[in-house]
């Protein structure tokens, strides 16, 4: 990703997703095929409780343009 | 579903009916048909090619016929069982014999066009009958329009055409081919409290169900109108009213109280005649008419009711008694689902647990005596080099035809640790679970990466692959490239491909750091602890000791049965005070039942299996150990200050006046009654709707009827929700000159004193005119309201509606459950509801509780916390945050460490994220392994 051939910024973006709501939307989007764009690379967790701050940060150190976090 | 596909002691048999019902409870003999499906269960993958192949088309039932389905099918996606079947009247080869093509298409040679039918005998303790519910008849449906003008559809063919999966992929279209619609009417009621077609009761589900299909209808399209024709709208049930204010004001739905005379084709619309609640005609187009269409009993209820010798009631439904409301007329036969009554899914889950409690009561002698359990062989020791087995799946070509499976798994093959990579046409197949279990072995893998679907519906299947060769469940990963990738990406599919690749690498990341986990388990009391004596914790109690469970019943006053002290008889005015006496009386006598009156829990502690809870009684304070708890708290009148009650005497709320009933008053003295609806519910001083207050002024009015023939009653009401069968005793009221008149919410009756008598004024909306009436009494149908559980509910930290109602752990799939492990809810505690609701769902809650008591276990998913006490630093702000009281802090020589009560940690990991000195880990999502994934993450380009 990353493509910059084009001009166009694709942003990285890392996902830390809620097993119990956010990571179940996320396959309830593919159920409905919901289209949206390929950028993001996603993180099961059992809770956002779990996300410790420097995971977010640990993200961005290595080259997230974006961190998002779903619960 | 899939749940009972998996089950080892359940075995579906399919294209199956009963022919014979022999014996009594606890030794039935029973005979059943099946019939051939000509597809191999066991072998079948569901790859859908015999489908693809076979030249038949036939109408998609499964799609209300809106779609095409072939000969050899699986009727949806979900289906369980899995495989496919043939249907003989419409294939070639059993029609003319010809055709065989589908035996040579299929890849796994699972066709057998040879099989036969046969007949089973089983010998059973105990039957429950769950046939659902039966269609209403075409001729009903013709008188509106349907099967004339293509765009008049049912309810049913109407929620297909808004499914993802349906005919049109959720594309609302008009069968007619016109353009998109832009009015869409719904007509509610349709089979449904009609006299003209015999089906007088009430369908209780088309109203949500409408609001619902309303809602999702403008969700689909903004622009869409839609208009819901109704009589009264019955949304009672927890939640409901709030949903349908919710589709006013933030959908627009638009509301008619009419029934719709007629409905004609011109000009390409649909013209609807109605007359409206003020008396005037109207006419108005549509472009597409929904009928939402009511519950009729099922088609095999006579033949049923002729082989098992159940009686059913005039509408052919399964006949019940208030009192035993699971029991058919046959001993050891119990009814659950709609073929008791139209019931909403809530309902039927709760009385397939209830019906469930009925056939343990039965059984109770033999519990468990029978069942299978899985033996798996021990685990193997798999040491500390990872060995790495990725599995990509093609999942047909719902992976494959998006994402390049070939180039994931050679991407596969590089990475470090990966000594195996293997592809699947589908990886959950059972021949591919026996091949995953063979390379396994093979190259000695000790850590498996299945790249494929979600874990949330798969995890467990390839664990249980995992668990059948000795290796720990818990060395499995999964990379989400199907749900999350390709379903979602189909446009893109180089972009896909690279995204299957990054989550393959930070799944095997991932993978290289798991550990095998120990799955524990806790001992359970199995003791049940019941708070609340009224008739939901006294029935679950019951049921729990026919079970041959122990229980302590806490009782806050000095008497068992609760509201039911306040109530004399039935809606069929049969007296329901013996009930009552008898049911103490058994509870009293049980020996298994420890009651303990005058009694409130002060404290409560623990988790599912050892709860330690005080009791403080009048005499001293007691300390009990129990397994489970069972919330039956109970709820009452609400105490309103509207309409003079408190101040006049003549104003009385329903259950004041059926005492007074119940002592056959002078008729003199009841000439004249008003009674109010909705006083406090809906809206006026509390959102939700009581229920069962409507069900209750019927009754009390049919009395008044009884007792003075010539009595004028009237009721004034906003929507009369005289739900299911109760609605023919409406009937009853209003051919028996009871008066029913609506009432609009800014428009309520006015109450006076004049000089000692009270005045009721109100509005005819039909002749628009002021009416006045001093009535002897003025009954208030008052809302009612949960007792006190604020304490109670913080102390187990179960959840609570914002009307104070304890809240399920699922509305529809666990109903009686809450979201805390071995705490269930049943009666007026969880909402409003009749006698007859409150025992069926005190039977499921004693149904769920009694599964932890009989098992004496409860396994604990190795996803819980973990805590190095070498490093805590007994800070205890992991034991402050908890949301589930699941970490104590104890003493380890002279300091204090914090420790976890497995049993119920859910694996949040918000103490693991907040420890300071990273001193907890939580099994399966450890720092390591998430930093491994964020680390594999930013190596992709």
């Amino acid at each position: 990703m990353n493509k910059m051939t084009d001009n166009k910024f694709e942003p990285k973006i890392l996902g830390f997703l809620c097993n119990w709501c956010c990571y179940a939307a996320a396959d309830g989007a593919g159920v409905v095929r919901f289209q949206y764009p390929p950028n993001i690379r996603v993180i099961r967790v059992m809770c956002t409780g779990r996300i410790d701050p420097l995971f977010i940060i640990e993200a961005f150190r290595l080259g997230a343009d974006g961190v998002f976090v779903g619960g | 579903m899939v749940e009972a596909g998996r089950s080892p002691n359940i075995k579906i048999i399919t294209k199956a009916t009963l022919v014979s019902v022999d014996g009594g409870p606890g030794r039935f003999a029973v005979r059943v048909h099946r019939l051939p499906r000509y597809v191999d269960e066991e072998l079948c993958t569901g790859c859908d090619t015999c489908a693809k192949y076979c030249p038949v088309q036939i109408p998609d039932l499964y799609n209300q016929g809106l779609a095409f389905s072939k000969a050899v099918r699986k009727d949806y996606v979900q289906a369980v069982p899995s495989s496919y079947y043939i249907d003989p009247a419409h294939c070639l080869f059993f029609k003319h014999e010809m055709c065989t093509i589908c035996v040579s298409a299929c890849p796994s040679r699972a066709i057998n066009l040879q099989d036969k039918d046969e007949f089973l005998d089983l010998s059973v303790g105990a039957i429950i009958l769950s046939p659902g519910f039966g269609r209403i008849g075409h001729e009903v449906l013709s008188r509106f329009g349907y099967g004339k003008y293509p765009d008049v559809v049912t309810s049913m063919e109407f929620e297909r055409l808004m499914s993802a999966s349906g005919p049109s992929q959720g594309k609302i279209l008009r069968p007619s081919g016109l353009a998109d619609p832009r009015k869409i009417a719904f007509l509610q009621c349709i089979g449904s409290r009609d006299v003209t077609c015999n089906n007088n009761y009430c369908s209780s589900v088309c109203c949500m169900y409408s609001i619902k299909e309303a809602m999702i209808a403008k969700e689909h399209d903004p622009y869409v109108h839609v208009t819901i024709f109704y009589m009264d709208m019955r949304t009672r049930g927890k939640g409901f009213d709030q949903t349908r204010q919710r589709s006013k004001a933030k959908y627009g739905i638009r509301y008619v109280r009419s029934r719709v005379a007629s409905v004609e084709e011109a000009d390409g619309s649909l013209r609807l005649t109605y007359v409206n609640d003020r008396g005037e005609h109207k006419v108005e187009e549509f472009d597409m008419v929904v009928l939402s269409e009511g519950l009729e009993s099922p088609d095999s209820a006579k033949e049923l009711s002729g082989i098992t010798g159940i009686d059913l009631n005039k509408y052919d439904f399964c006949d019940t008694h208030t009192v035993t409301p699971l029991e058919t007329s046959r001993p050891g036969i119990f009814v659950a689902g709609a073929f008791k009554g139209p019931y909403d899914i809530p309902d039927c889950v709760t009385h397939a647990s209830g019906a469930t409690a009925g056939v343990a009561e039965l059984l109770a002698a033999t519990r468990g005596t029978e069942a299978i359990k899985k033996e798996y062989p021990p685990e193997i020791e798999t040491g500390d080099e990872p060995r790495i087995g990725v599995f990509v799946c093609h999942c047909g070509t719902n992976i494959a035809g998006v994402v390049d499976v070939n180039d994931v798994a050679e991407y596969a093959s590089t990475l470090d640790s990966v000594v195996f990579v293997g592809r699947n046409l589908y990886s959950c197949s059972q021949d591919t679970q026996e091949l995953i279990k063979e390379k396994i072995k093979e190259q000695n893998v000790n850590r498996v990466v299945v790249a494929a679907c979600t874990p949330r519906t798969h995890e467990a299947l390839f664990q249980e692959t995992l668990k059948e060769i000795g290796l720990n469940p818990s060395l499995f990963e999964m990379a989400n490239i199907r749900d999350q990738c390709s379903w979602v990406h189909a446009d893109t599919p180089e972009e896909a491909t690279t995204k299957a690749k990054d989550l393959l690498r930070m799944a095997v990341a991932k993978a290289r750091l798991i550990e095998p986990l120990k799955e524990q388990t806790v001992a359970v009391i199995s003791k049940a602890l019941i708070i609340g004596g009224g008739l939901a914790g006294m029935s679950a109690a019951l049921s729990l000791a026919e079970q041959g469970f122990e229980s302590y019943l806490v009782e806050k006053t000095d008497l068992l049965g609760g509201n039911l002290n306040r109530m004399y008889y039935n809606l069929a005015g049969r007296d329901i005070r013996g009930f009552l006496r008898d049911t103490i009386k058994k509870v009293e006598d049980a020996p298994l039942i420890h009651v303990f009156k005058n009694s409130e829990v002060e404290n409560i502690s623990g988790y599912v299996g050892n709860f330690s809870t005080r009791l403080k009684t009048d005499s001293e304070d007691v300390a009990l150990e129990h397994g489970v708890t069972i919330i039956a708290t109970g709820g009452r009148e609400y105490q309103t200050k509207r309409y003079l009650y408190g101040e006049s005497e003549q104003v009385v709320t329903q259950l004041e006046f059926e005492k007074m009933l119940s002592a056959s008053p002078d008729p003199k003295t009841i000439e004249d009654i008003v009674m109010i609806q909705c006083v406090g519910s809906r809206g006026e001083d509390l959102e939700y709707c009581s229920r069962i207050c409507c069900g209750q002024a019927v009754k009390n009015a049919l009395k008044v009827r009884q007792l003075n023939p010539d009595a004028n009653i009237y009721v004034l009401f906003r929507d009369m929700r005289t739900c299911g069968f109760v609605e023919d005793y409406y009937t009853e009221a209003r051919d028996k000159g009871i008066i029913f008149i609506r009432y609009e919410v800014d428009d309520k009756p006015r109450v006076t004193d004049n000089a000692g008598s009270i005045r009721v004024e109100f509005t005819d909306i039909i002749l628009g005119e002021t009416l006045q009436i001093e009535p002897d009494y003025l009954v208030l149908s008052v809302a009612i309201v949960p007792n006190e559980i604020e304490t109670l509910s913080k102390m187990l930290k179960t959840a609570t509606t914002q009307e104070n109602f304890f809240l399920e752990a699922h509305v529809k799939l666990r109903p009686v459950e809450s979201a805390v492990a071995g705490v269930f809810v049943c009666g007026l505690a969880h909402w409003p509801k009749s006698i007859g609701d409150s025992i069926s769902q005190a039977k499921a809650a004693a149904a769920k509780a009694a599964i932890l008591l009989g098992r004496g276990y409860v396994t604990v998913e190795p996803i819980v916390s973990s805590v190095d006490i070498d490093t805590c630093i007994g800070c205890g702000i992991c034991e402050s945050l908890c949301p589930y009281a699941s970490i104590r802090m104890i003493k380890v020589g002279k300091k204090k460490k914090a420790e976890t009560i497995s049993a119920s940690c859910k694996g949040c990991g918000i103490c693991a994220s907040h420890c300071p000195t990273l001193s907890i880990s939580m099994g399966g999502f450890t720092n390591k392994q998430i930093t491994a994934q964020i680390g594999a993450f930013g190596e992709g380009s």
